[in-house]
């Protein structure tokens, strides 16, 4: 398994490489210009003065390889010189966005937090409701309470958010007044009443956003629970007289977490990757509202270095996921 | 009451203010407390030199100012300066070919320092410089130099005789920024001064504390604004992102902020928001008018790429003037205004349609007429021979391709006006495009409205300032995109018209007021009822709004919507 | 056989009375028939079916029976509330010329309901299939040849990777002109907006199945098949796919809601359907600003979408119990 995950590791890295190259490619093909919310105003020929500047006119190879240099040799250094105070990036030119003319990567971690807080909130809110939902709907399978998970879950799943957040924020914004609309991303929790505040703001996009994955893993976790629950071990189980909640929880259940480790690893890399329309609708202005805006104004650096960022982490999660396969079920091997 | 403001304020601005607001708001800095303003499109720098937008120009607006800016009338008022140079105090010169600025004295930065000559001299070189990108350079066209005579007098040569000299350094888009601060950041180097460009020194009445782009910039006030008693708000939150619906909510429904820009919104959906009571929706005219261009070349995929919609091919129908007049005959306006814009909104014939200066009396267009239409497509010979429900000749239908971005109103207009074509007997088939494609100038997309590879478009234009010379230039003969401009190019028509340029030139040489009024109407009429090239629609407002605690707002299209925000104040301290 | 040899044969059962059956010997079943049997007990799959039946009938044959232009203007008779309206608000303005009310500029809801659900309905299916397949295929490829299985999970990371926005822009961009040509705009635009989604909504699928197959190849049935000389593709046949559909089936529900969820964020994007096409997913997100005035314009085409997604969901439940041989029977 070391050997496995080693070699993984390291093929990943040309993976990522291609990865690289393709998105590239794909955003220099893709229609749009950087000067699309610049005002009608503005002069055609003071428009292209202004895409020299940003460094358009350069061949597609030569714009690649600068990103490549920015983002794998001048990025680190800025990162160690943060942490050990040494003066490696000085007067290095780093990703810089074309929207802000700042560093891509200091925006990244200005934003991190509020999606941590929003995004990945909602998903452990989302796991913990969804798991225990899947596994006894499974176990009492066509029960009551079976069939109202399953109703509430898929009509959670297929209401878009666009429509769910405006309608809490039209119950409990606009009519009860509980919670804001607009969530305060300067807000510091440093007491009790002010970690409430924060609770208030939270509530509502981790409710909306939880929904959609409640829903999602609760349904593959009962499909799962059931294809098992029938198996020939699990009657050896029970007949050698091992409790029901060791024969569920334990046997079943630890054979039954395949597909949810595989739904969950590609769940991950979307917490980062923020919730575009939900951080939208309540102005979380996470990493997926820097995403949207960046691909309105077809800020090219930014939405690259955010999109290979999820390429990595999605790499990286589906890896552990590999793992994790060889670690529940020891009859996978990779060698 | 105006006296007693000149007096207290001790500057020329204030005497702007309009008296009622000066009742009983007068008091020390910073005594309202906070004031929390949104914007759904959030600001990601605080320079309009290097902007994607009108958002950064006018969160910019909190902090560095111009000479002079223009009012809600769109008269230019002084600002930074005491009084406006013309040709009868002296200040601009009898041949028009230069302008000289006197700074008000004892102006300081927010750092302390004072604001001198030499900032002004600065600011010219910094947007001017070849390898900056600067947004507006447009603004100092035709500049040769900037003359620095003593340390509060700047004077700005052109090379030619500039029969409007008010450019450089006037409204929200020419911005005086410090020479101290920005000296190494000239040229190629400009986006690499983070720090500047995230908290500029100002002299206008905030600056900035904390800076985050694309999401929340917060504000204090600045300790060294002229005024001692102003601004009456001691700091401000500017939020960004969302929607203009959730903006509209969070002022008027929710009362979370006070002031939220710019909400296009259905009128419907606004009069049911400000009905919660929390706030009003204000709105005001400028020159934005929305407004359908008519292709003149043939935008056919069939022929071969790079002759598609070029003057090489005249396009087979919109050519013919009265096909292009029924397609406007057959639009009720009114309804449209009604449906789309409310009271942001009113019909419009012109493609001026302000400052009255300029303004054409044409209203010919505003009765809905389809049955003249019909007649005149009739007359034309366009008539339904193969009774298929569309008018044709020569074997050529009348089916249109009507293209537009995306916006909830836009797809409404390109419904209703779809529906009064059809009834006249021409198909339409809409195409709704991406904003950040349909606005970019990529050359290798099809979707541009520059390109236009389509029969019809719709998209709404202004121009800077009071002056629509440069605005009218646009559409001389030869400044269409082709492809060999790569598709840059204003003149999005292909409008080629003898007439008109040559009132463009003698509108270049005219100085006298009533006269440049005169070829302006001119203009307009020629390129709108007399062509019918372009089809306006609507002159749009700008809707904001304000909660009702929130005093001393005045909407400006003219220039920032923040113009005043030093003479905002709460109601009911 | 003879009848006195049954009657022998009876009555030597008649000895052995334990022997005896209690009913008539039945007919030999074929495994369908069992299939059937189960599915049929099912009542949330029948309900499930019978109510997608009469979706699609009501999206196909609808138009003949409501004969309502779904694209007609009529802007006298603007926001009309539905008729239901009357039994609790006297005074609103209905009429029943539009049953189910108009929208902002007078098209009448019950037929944009029933264009728009042609729209919905068959994006969603159509790209469902499109994703289930692909995403099948190449789940059980990787997860059963393991020389395939680097490449295919790899080209599956790169998928991930992609953003949908900047794809789609390029996709509209490159093949809308020769699809508009060859098929007409609104089908062209079908085809476009089908074919991306399909290819970006497998991945899950793929990368869930593959997971399932790799445990399921080293257990003993599969070496047992493998032993007794079965080529590869009869054990993926017959016996990984019948065991790996159960979580096909969840990936389908879901895929099916995400599909008309996704197309209406593309066109709310502008890069979906022309702006006159209805379909559910854009009915909904256009009227969400007026929610609280006419909640049946979010209401009605929310329901829809929302009760497709269940039946299709309940029809997945029964056909996976009725395929499953062990719960068959209980």
């Amino acid at each position: 398994m070391l050997t496995y995950t080693i070699r993984r590791l390291v093929l990943s890295i040309p993976t990522l490489l291609f990865i690289s190259v393709v998105i590239f490619l794909l955003l220099q093909l893709a229609p749009g210009d950087p000067m699309a919310q610049v005002p009608l105003t503005v002069p055609p020929d003071v428009k292209q003065k202004m895409r020299d500047a940003l460094g358009l006119g350069a061949p597609i190879h030569v714009q690649y390889w600068k990103w490549l240099v920015q983002f794998f040799w001048i990025e680190p250094q800025v990162l160690i010189d943060h942490w050990f105070g040494t003066g490696l990036a000085e007067g290095k030119l780093r990703v810089i966005s074309w929207q802000t003319r700042s560093p891509v990567m200091d925006i990244v971690v200005q934003r991190m937090p509020q999606t941590l807080w929003v995004v990945g909130m909602s998903y452990v809110v989302g796991i913990l409701i969804a798991l225990p939902i899947g596994i006894y709907s499974a176990y009492k399978q066509y029960s009551l309470f079976d069939q109202a998970g399953t109703f509430v879950s898929m009509i959670g799943f297929s209401i878009p958010p666009f429509f769910s957040g405006v309608l809490v924020i039209v119950i409990f914004s606009v009519n009860l007044g509980w919670f804001p609309s607009i969530y305060d991303t300067t807000h510091v929790v440093t007491d009790w009443a002010s970690f409430k505040i924060q609770l208030q703001q939270m509530v509502m996009p981790v409710m909306v956003l939880a929904l959609q994955t409640t829903a999602q893993i609760s349904r593959f976790m009962r499909a799962s629970m059931l294809d098992n629950l029938n198996q020939d071990y699990v009657r050896t189980a029970r007949a050698k007289g091992l409790k029901e909640s060791v024969v569920v929880l334990v046997h079943v259940l630890r054979n039954s977490m395949i597909p949810i480790i595989t739904v969950i690893a590609l769940g991950i890399p979307s917490i980062f990757g923020g919730a575009i329309i939900t951080e939208t609708l309540f102005k979380v202005n996470g990493i997926g509202q820097l995403l949207l805006t960046a691909l309105f104004a077809n800020d090219l650096p930014m939405v690259m270095t955010l999109t290979f960022i999820f390429a990595i982490l999605i790499v990286l999660f589906n890896l552990i996921a590999d793992v994790l396969y060889g670690i529940l079920d020891p009859r996978i091997r990779y060698d | 009451m105006k006296i007693r403001t000149l007096l207290m304020g001790a500057i020329a601005t204030t005497a702007f203010a309009p008296a009622v607001y000066a009742d009983g708001h007068e008091g020390e800095r910073g005594r309202d407390g906070q004031v929390s303003i949104l914007y759904w499109q959030a600001p990601s720098i605080m320079t309009p030199y290097l902007s994607g937008g009108t958002k950064d120009l006018e969160a910019a607006s909190l902090v560095i100012e111009p000479l002079a800016r223009y009012d809600e009338n769109g008269t230019l008022t002084p600002w930074l300066v005491d009084e406006i140079p013309t040709v009868e105090n002296g200040g601009v010169s009898s041949d028009l070919k230069s302008i000289t600025w006197k700074l008000t004295e004892g102006l300081i930065w927010s750092d302390g320092s004072p604001v001198t000559s030499a900032d002004i001299a600065f600011t010219a070189e910094y947007c001017m410089h070849p390898e900056g990108g600067c947004a507006y350079a447009g603004k100092f066209d035709g500049v040769d130099n900037v003359e620095v005579i003593d340390d509060l007098t700047v004077k700005v040569n052109f090379v030619d005789a500039k029969p409007n000299p008010y450019g450089p350094f006037t409204g929200g888009t020419s911005p005086i920024i410090q020479k101290a601060q920005f000296a190494d950041c000239l040229g190629a180097k400009a986006p690499e001064c983070t720090e500047a460009n995230f908290n500029p020194v100002g002299t206008g009445p905030f600056v900035v504390t904390d800076f985050r782009p694309n999401d929340v910039i917060q504000l204090e006030a600045n300790p060294n604004f002229r005024d001692p008693n102003k601004p009456a708000f001691a700091s401000v939150t500017l939020k960004g992102g969302g929607d203009a619906t959730a903006a509209g909510r969070a002022v008027l429904e929710t009362g979370e902020f006070d002031y939220a820009w710019n909400l296009q919104l259905a009128p419907d959906v606004l009069a049911k928001m400000a009905e919660a009571g929390k706030g009003e929706p204000i709105s005001a005219f400028g020159t934005l008018v929305e407004r359908l261009e008519m292709n003149l070349t043939n935008p056919s995929p069939d022929l071969p790429e790079g002759e598609r919609s070029t003057v090489a091919h005249p396009h087979p129908f919109l050519s013919d003037f009265k096909v292009r007049k029924a397609l406007s005959m057959a639009i009720d306006r009114e309804l449209l205004v009604e449906i789309g814009y409310g009271q942001a909104g009113r019909p419009t014939c012109n493609l001026v349609p302000a400052p009255a200066l300029y303004a054409s009396d044409n209203t010919e267009c505003l009765t809905q007429d389809l049955d003249g239409a019909r007649a005149l497509l009739d007359e034309a010979g366009w008539v339904d021979s193969d009774g298929d429900g569309v008018r044709d000749k020569d074997g050529v239908k009348l089916s249109i391709l009507y293209q537009t971005s995306t916006n909830a109103v836009r797809q409404d207009f390109q419904a209703l006006i779809k529906d009064w074509w059809n009834q006249i007997g021409i198909e339409t088939e809409l195409r709704n495009i991406d904003a950040s494609v349909f606005f970019g100038g990529d050359p290798g997309s099809p979707d541009t409205f520059q390109k236009f590879y389509a029969d019809v478009e719709m998209y709404a234009n202004n121009f800077d300032g009071t002056d629509p010379q440069s605005y009218l230039s646009g559409y001389r003969c030869g400044f269409e995109p082709k492809p060999s401009s790569q598709w840059q190019g204003e003149n999005i028509n292909r409008f080629c018209n003898e007439e008109y340029d040559a009132l463009l030139d003698e509108l270049a040489r005219t100085g006298e007021l009533d006269k440049r009024g005169e070829i302006g109407k001119r203009l307009n009429d020629i390129i709108t009822k007399e062509t019918m090239t372009i089809v306006p629609l609507v002159d749009r407002g700008r809707v904001s709004a304000r909660s009702n605690s929130l005093g001393g707002v005045i909407l400006n299209t003219w220039d920032s919507e923040l113009w005043n925000v030093a003479d905002w104040y709460r109601i009911g301290n | 056989m003879t009848d006195q040899n049954v009657n022998a044969a009876a009555a030597e059962i008649e000895m052995y009375g334990a022997l005896k059956d209690k009913e008539p010997p039945k007919e030999p079943r074929s495994q369908w028939r069992d299939v059937w049997d189960q599915f049929r007990r099912h009542k949330g799959a029948l309900i499930g079916g019978g109510f997608l039946l009469f979706i699609t009938l009501a999206v196909l044959v609808g138009p003949l029976i409501w004969t309502v232009d779904a694209k007609q203007l009529d802007i006298r008779n603007k926001d009309m509330r539905p008729l239901y309206t009357l039994l609790w608000d006297g005074d609103a303005r209905t009429s029943w010329a539009k049953p189910l009310g108009s929208d902002n500029l007078g098209r009448d809801i019950l037929a944009t309901l029933i264009a728009g659900g042609r729209a919905s309905m068959a994006v969603g299916w159509t790209a469902m299939i499109l994703a289930l397949f692909i995403g099948t295929a190449v789940g059980v490829s990787a997860g059963y040849f393991r020389r395939l299985d680097g490449p295919l999970m790899r080209l599956t990371d790169l998928f991930l990777s992609l953003p949908i926005l900047p794809l789609l822009l390029v996709a509209v961009t490159l093949f809308r002109q020769p699809l508009r040509a060859s098929f007409g705009p609104e089908t062209g635009m079908f085809i476009l907006i089908v074919g991306v989604i399909g290819i970006t909504s497998w991945m899950q699928t793929a990368r869930i199945v593959r997971g399932e197959v790799l445990a399921l190849k080293e257990r003993e049935f599969i070496l047992a098949a493998r032993s007794i000389g079965t080529t590869p593709f009869a054990i993926i046949r017959r016996h990984l796919l019948p065991n790996v559909v159960s979580p096909i089936m969840v990936s389908a529900t879901l895929g099916l809601a995400t599909a008309i969820i996704t197309e209406s964020a593309l066109s709310f994007l502008g890069v979906g359907f022309p702006s006159d096409f209805p379909t559910w997913g854009k009915l909904l997100s256009d009227a969400v600003p007026r929610m609280e005035e006419f909640p049946e314009r979010v209401m009605l085409p929310g329901i829809l979408i929302s009760l497709t997604v269940l039946s299709v969901n309940y029809l997945g439940d029964g056909l996976r119990d009725a395929l499953d041989p062990r719960i068959r029977g209980r």
